[in-house]
């Protein structure tokens, strides 16, 4: 499989008033041609800071700081965070494009969804205005909006939500990244609408075999797209394999929290189905407990074990990789 | 497909006459006759000088202080008999060319700062409206004069000098409007997809910034107007036997009990003119500043 994106021991501190704070630690992964990679975790788990480190998006220093590598393969290739700023711009919505997750805000609302594609397309290739206009009209096409000719000379307000984030997934196409970051791209729309987006992410690596990083919450979206999963916690991995076996067997405790927190359509309403929640917050990333950063919140914490530092990393199977404590015992219980 | 592009322009312009911003202005009353009145005064300084029987320095000693409809001066003459109506659209030219430049050149020094200190903060940012600050601190009207008093005072000369000490207000209006702009995700969007600062700014940022600074600039012609009228009456302004507004009430003082229509009819030429821009101002604030179209 042909490796797209590498990213090593990324770690990501923020400085606010004199303290530094660290709210990615030493993150490692790797994108491959043609398959997606999920990060899940809640809110301020550190997943939406890593896309926008690897975009370069975060403040400058001293009021951020990133350090490990990102290394993206293929013609000039180059490590993402180190390079200095205007190569990566020529970089990003060329080689690496992104989507968010408010199609709302995202687009201009003062340029028609045409003028916003030309722009996209003209900012990178020099191509005439004519042949930029057919490409975003195919674009539109491809990304499932029906006349999509008319709808060149729409303003953002005039269209659904779904039809925006349709839109702006075909902003990003635009230049046919090899690597894709979305940030929770589905989570303002609808539940059908959601699939359908999904569905047209996928259809879309298939034909150009991009690399995805998708970035979620929802186990159900993890499991409809994604090849490979990482979990985060406060800042660090704390689960990743094949999506597959994490589904089947999740190890970390936080991972099974995540999951029997997604709703079920097949228990609703039978009296069984009270939803699940992991009871507490994510902790403060200026205050981390010690030891394993999920132990306050997990029902398997044993005192003594789980909150000593450090907690190692252990691979229970070749391509998987597990930070908690007690996952041993833990298995062993299920069983 | 050929037909997109073409359709393009037709469509946006009634979208723009339909849009909502529109129908607010012309539901706005005061701003629709302020519109109607400087339309009227325009068109009446354009062309009033061809239509009239006198030129505003053909001189009539026997016919000197003819009060307003004697034979056929429409506003009567002046202590040199010179017809009011002539010099009155004339100075009209000059004054609202004034306005109007001094608006254009305000606006733009205005915008460009504030754009800049908008979109890239930091030490940038704080140098640029300390700046402003600075000139703000500056009682206008002194530094007016003295400019005026030190430099040439001739029609252009008058307007550079009241675009210098009018832009800082827009300027504040941009970086605060653009400050809150700058933090919207479509421009996040823009970096991801490899813009430039450039491009973020002009493009980006700028026409979503353009109700405000369109009711500033509308506002400023007004007081643009106002400003050479005081610095042409203290006699420092537009130099006769050039007419405008300002200095055509600097003449008149002198004549205020024999002939008070050389002072009435230019100072009702400036509070129409003033207070028709300022009309047209407060609708459009209320038809663009409102915001409601966008999402």
């Amino acid at each position: 499989m042909t490796e797209r994106l590498r990213v090593q021991d990324l770690s990501v501190h923020f400085r606010s008033e004199r303290r530094e704070v660290q709210v990615v630690h030493d993150l490692s992964f790797t994108l491959e041609a043609g398959r997606t990679l999920a990060l899940v975790g809640e809110s301020g788990s550190g997943k939406s800071v890593t896309s926008l480190a690897l975009m370069g998006l975060l403040p400058p220093p001293p009021q951020s700081r990133t350090t490990g590598s990102a290394l993206l393969e293929g013609r000039d290739g180059a490590d993402l965070l180190g390079i200095p700023e205007s190569r990566r711009r020529r970089l990003r919505g060329d080689r690496i494009a992104m989507i968010f997750q408010e199609p709302l805000t995202s687009l201009n609302p003062v340029h028609s969804v045409g003028a916003q594609l030309v722009e996209a397309i003209r900012s990178h290739r020099s191509v005439s205005r004519r042949a930029a206009w057919d490409r975003a009209e195919e674009l539109l096409d491809e990304v499932g909006i029906p006349e999509p000719a008319a709808r060149l000379a729409s303003f953002p307000h005039e269209l659904s939500g779904g039809m925006r984030q349709r839109v702006m997934i075909a902003i990003a196409l635009a230049l046919e990244p090899d690597v894709l970051i979305a940030d929770e791209p589905t989570t303002a729309l609808d539940v059908t609408v959601q699939a359908q987006i999904l569905d047209l992410l996928r259809r879309v690596q298939e034909r150009t075999g991009m690399a995805m990083l998708f970035i979620t919450h929802d186990f159900g979206v993890v499991a409809d797209i994604a090849h490979r999963t990482v979990v985060m916690y406060a800042g660090r991995m704390v689960e990743a394999g094949p999506t597959e076996d994490i589904l089947r067997r999740p190890l970390m405790p936080y991972t099974s929290g995540l999951m029997a927190s997604v709703p079920l359509l097949e228990t609703a309403g039978t009296g069984r189905s009270e939803l699940a929640t992991i009871d507490g917050f994510v902790p403060d990333p200026a205050a981390p407990p010690a030891g394993c950063a999920f132990h306050p919140r997990c029902a398997h914490n044993r005192p003594g074990r789980c909150d000593v530092p450090p907690i190692a990393v252990e691979a229970p199977a070749p391509d998987r990789s597990i930070r908690c404590a007690r996952w041993r015992e833990l298995a062993e219980e299920v069983r | 497909m050929t037909a997109i592009p073409d359709t393009r322009p037709k469509m946006r312009g009634a979208r723009f006459l339909q849009s909502r911003g529109m129908r607010r202005f012309f539901r706005h009353k005061l701003a629709v006759l302020g519109l109607a009145m400087i339309t009227l005064i325009a068109v009446a300084c354009i062309v009033g000088p061809w239509l009239l029987p006198h030129d505003m320095l053909d001189i009539d000693i026997r016919g000197r202080f003819s009060p307003p409809l004697t034979d056929t001066y429409l506003f009567g003459t002046d202590e040199m008999g010179r017809d009011l109506a002539a010099r009155l659209f004339m100075a009209g030219r000059v004054s609202l060319m004034v306005g109007v430049a001094a608006m254009v050149l305000s606006t733009v020094v205005g915008t460009v700062i504030g754009l800049l200190a908008g979109h890239f903060g930091g030490a940038l940012s704080t140098a640029l409206m300390r700046f402003t600050d600075a000139f703000l601190c500056f009682p206008q009207i002194f530094l007016l004069l003295a400019l005026a008093a030190f430099l040439e005072p001739d029609a252009m000369m008058i307007t550079i000098i009241i675009a210098l000490t009018s832009w800082m207000e827009i300027a504040r209006i941009v970086a605060a409007e653009i400050r809150s702009l700058r933090e919207r995700d479509f421009v996040t969007a823009a970096r991801v997809s490899g813009a430039s600062h450039a491009w973020i700014m002009f493009r980006e940022l700028l026409p979503n910034a353009a109700g405000p600074i369109i009711v500033a600039a509308t506002l400023t012609v007004a007081r643009a107007i106002l400003i050479e009228a005081y610095v042409s009456f203290l006699g420092y302004g537009i130099q006769p036997p050039l007419p405008s507004w300002g200095n055509m009430l600097n003449n008149a003082q002198q004549y205020l009990d024999s002939a008070p229509w050389l002072a009435i009819v230019p100072g009702v030429a400036i509070t129409l003119a003033v207070t028709s821009f300022n009309f047209i101002g407060d609708g459009l604030r209320d038809a663009l500043d409102a915001r409601s179209d966008m999402p």
